[in-house]
């Protein structure tokens, strides 16, 4: 009973909180980092060194005035960033942490659940993740959300596929669609994935940039030209919630690429022994300073790269990282078949 | 098996009743769901698998199917500006 | 006990979006209503031992499919309702009271044989499967037993996609 219950209620309130301070934080980092890239300080006055800053910024998005614009469609209006901020905390349910542990005596796995789909579940769960966008473009009733919403719908679900054949290689890699099992077989094969299959990272990785609608493919919300995107008529805690969606889908798609490319919790080279004093650091501190690393790429590729024009995006994402992802699919089968 | 012929008559329902094209396609989804229904509660009585498989291709077939029909629906749109059947009556002058 | 309560709730909300999706004047709430659906459809398959084809009717129908449908709606995007004048050739009432009359007797039916004992069913000999657990069961009879379906479906859906781009684009 409590093995059943209790526990993993326990995990999921853990990893909740844990993501919504971390995606909080994140919005810091990301000025922080940007600010440092060109040449100032950033957010310097609340708190010290202005740690305090995603505080006043939560405090200020709550109470500034709700509006929904005349003749929005309600029901739509309001489900609209609860849709996009759902799919992002539920996918934590299958992304491992660390192996099991003994806490309290007890032995305790350190991720929620271990489905036996968990990376098609992920897969799924991200395909939903669309509808907050073109619900959000409809519901608004007018006209640069609706031709923003269309198009960043288009720009995900056309890289969704790019993201979904890259995964495909990975699983014929790894033997399995758990993603404990996955990182299981990289601690077998004593390899992690992304020196196996590196053009299979690189094609996750653009994709991911893509699906998260993150520089440089961030046209749907540039302020330049569609005067905010998709969510121009939304203000305050609305507003807030797709903001935090976004950085939530962030670190989702860098931890499913840690997990799935760079071995999870696994210190580096964990079969060498010589290496073994490292083994005082707990397996969840490794997942999360490759999480870092790849949230700190993503804020620093926003920073250097000049955006995409949303024909090259299309063009990009069906006439070469698609193909690449094919070709890379029938390359890891022949290789298999070969090795065997 | 209950509930798959109960969705299976919705769809149908709907598929006579409404006339937004667009709405009739979607009832036919919703039959397809129903006979795919079936197939998996049949495939988990007896206890073989073979039943998703079939369903896995039904998936497949509604996918194709889905795409093709709103290609039509577009391209008489763009012809006829509505998508009520009552009006798509070009065979018919 | 658990597993048929959870049955009947989940059977409850899919007759039940199933109504709203034909029967609501909104075309954009109707295919919501449809999402709705399909995703309830999909818990009902892992009810039923099926994870993976739940996974795949997520990721195919409503994040796929039904995405199509939204984008046709938004583009079709119509000032009038549709049903805004009737046709005379139509029956509504007929079809409508012969569809309640088929719902009646599927009642009739299901309480009948409700109520009398079951007989054995037939069940199919079952191969040996070389493989464990549910998605790779499906993958094996997929390539094996199935493969000449499976690449047939492939083609079917190559000619679908040259199919819609064709029809969808402005000249030719």
């Amino acid at each position: 009973m409590i093995d059943n219950l209790v526990i993993p209620l326990i995990k999921i309130a853990i990893v909740l909180n844990a993501t919504l301070v971390a995606v909080t934080y994140m919005v810091l980092l990301e000025r922080k980092v940007i600010a440092w890239a060109q040449s100032r300080l950033g957010p310097m006055r609340v708190g010290p060194y202005g740690i305090l800053q995603p505080v006043a910024d939560a405090v200020k998005l709550m109470i500034k005035e709700d509006i929904t614009p005349v003749r929005a469609d309600k029901w739509v209006f309001t489900a609209a960033p609860i849709i996009s901020m759902v799919p992002a905390l539920i996918v934590y349910a299958v992304i491992p942490f660390g192996p099991e542990v003994s806490l309290f005596g007890r032995r305790v796995t350190l991720y929620v659940t271990d489905v036996n789909v968990g990376l098609l579940y992920i897969v799924s769960v991200a395909s939903i993740g669309v509808y907050g966008l073109i619900l959000a473009g409809y519901a608004s009733n007018s006209k640069y959300p609706l031709l923003a919403s269309l198009r960043a719908s288009a720009q995900l679900i056309s890289y969704e596929v790019a993201v979904t054949l890259t995964l495909v290689s990975v699983i014929m890699v790894a033997g399995s669609l758990s993603m404990v099992s996955i990182v299981r077989a990289q601690e077998a094969k004593h390899v992690w994935f992304a020196f196996v299959q590196p053009v299979a990272f690189v094609i996750f990785f653009i994709g991911g940039l893509a699906e998260t609608n993150r520089a440089p493919f961030d046209l749907p919300e540039a302020e330049q030209e569609l005067t905010g995107g998709f969510h121009t008529e939304y203000s305050g805690m609305r507003f807030a919630l797709f903001f935090l969606a976004e950085y939530a889908n962030m670190i989702v798609v860098s931890s499913v690429a840690t997990t799935l490319f760079f071995g999870g919790w696994l210190r580096p080279f964990p079969n060498v022994a010589a290496l073994s004093f490292l083994d005082f650091i707990p397996s969840w501190t490794w997942f999360l300073i490759k999480s870092f690393v790849f949230l700190y790429i993503f804020i620093w590729v926003r920073a250097t790269l000049p955006r995409y024009r949303y024909d090259q995006l299309m063009r990009l994402g069906w006439k070469v990282l698609i193909p690449l992802a094919i070709v890379n699919l029938i390359v890891t089968g022949i290789v298999k078949v070969l090795l065997s | 098996m209950m509930l798959s012929a109960a969705l299976f008559i919705i769809g149908v329902i709907g598929v006579m009743v409404r006339r937004n094209i667009i709405i009739i396609f979607m009832s036919i989804e919703l039959i397809l769901n129903a006979v795919n229904i079936n197939l998996v509660a049949y495939s988990n009585q007896l206890q073989n698998a073979i039943g998703q498989v079939f369903a896995v291709f039904v998936i497949a077939v509604a996918a194709a199917e889905a795409a093709v029909g709103l290609g039509i629906i577009l391209a008489f749109y763009r012809n006829k500006e509505t998508v009520n059947i009552d009006e798509m009556n070009v065979m018919r002058w | 006990m658990g597993q048929s309560i959870a049955f009947y709730t989940l059977a409850a909300f899919i007759l039940g979006f199933a109504v709203l999706v034909v029967s609501t004047k909104d075309t954009v709430h109707s295919v919501l209503f449809l999402v709705l659906d399909f995703l309830f459809v999909a818990a009902l398959y892992v009810l039923l031992g099926a994870p993976f084809l739940a996974a795949i009717q997520i990721l195919v129908y409503a994040g796929g499919i039904v995405v199509l449908y939204l984008f046709v709606v938004m583009l079709v995007n119509l000032k009038r309702p549709p049903e805004a004048h009737q046709d005379p050739h139509r029956q509504t009432k007929f079809g409508l009271g012969l569809a309640v009359a088929m719902l009646v007797e599927l009642g009739m039916i299901g309480w009948s044989s409700y109520a009398s004992p079951a007989r054995p069913a037939f069940v199919a000999p079952l191969a040996a499967m070389p493989v464990s657990g549910n998605t790779e069961e499906v993958g094996w009879l997929l390539y094996t037993s199935y493969l000449i379906p499976f690449e047939i479906a492939s083609m079917l859906l190559l000619v679908a996609m040259i199919g819609a781009i064709l029809l969808a684009k402005r000249e030719l």
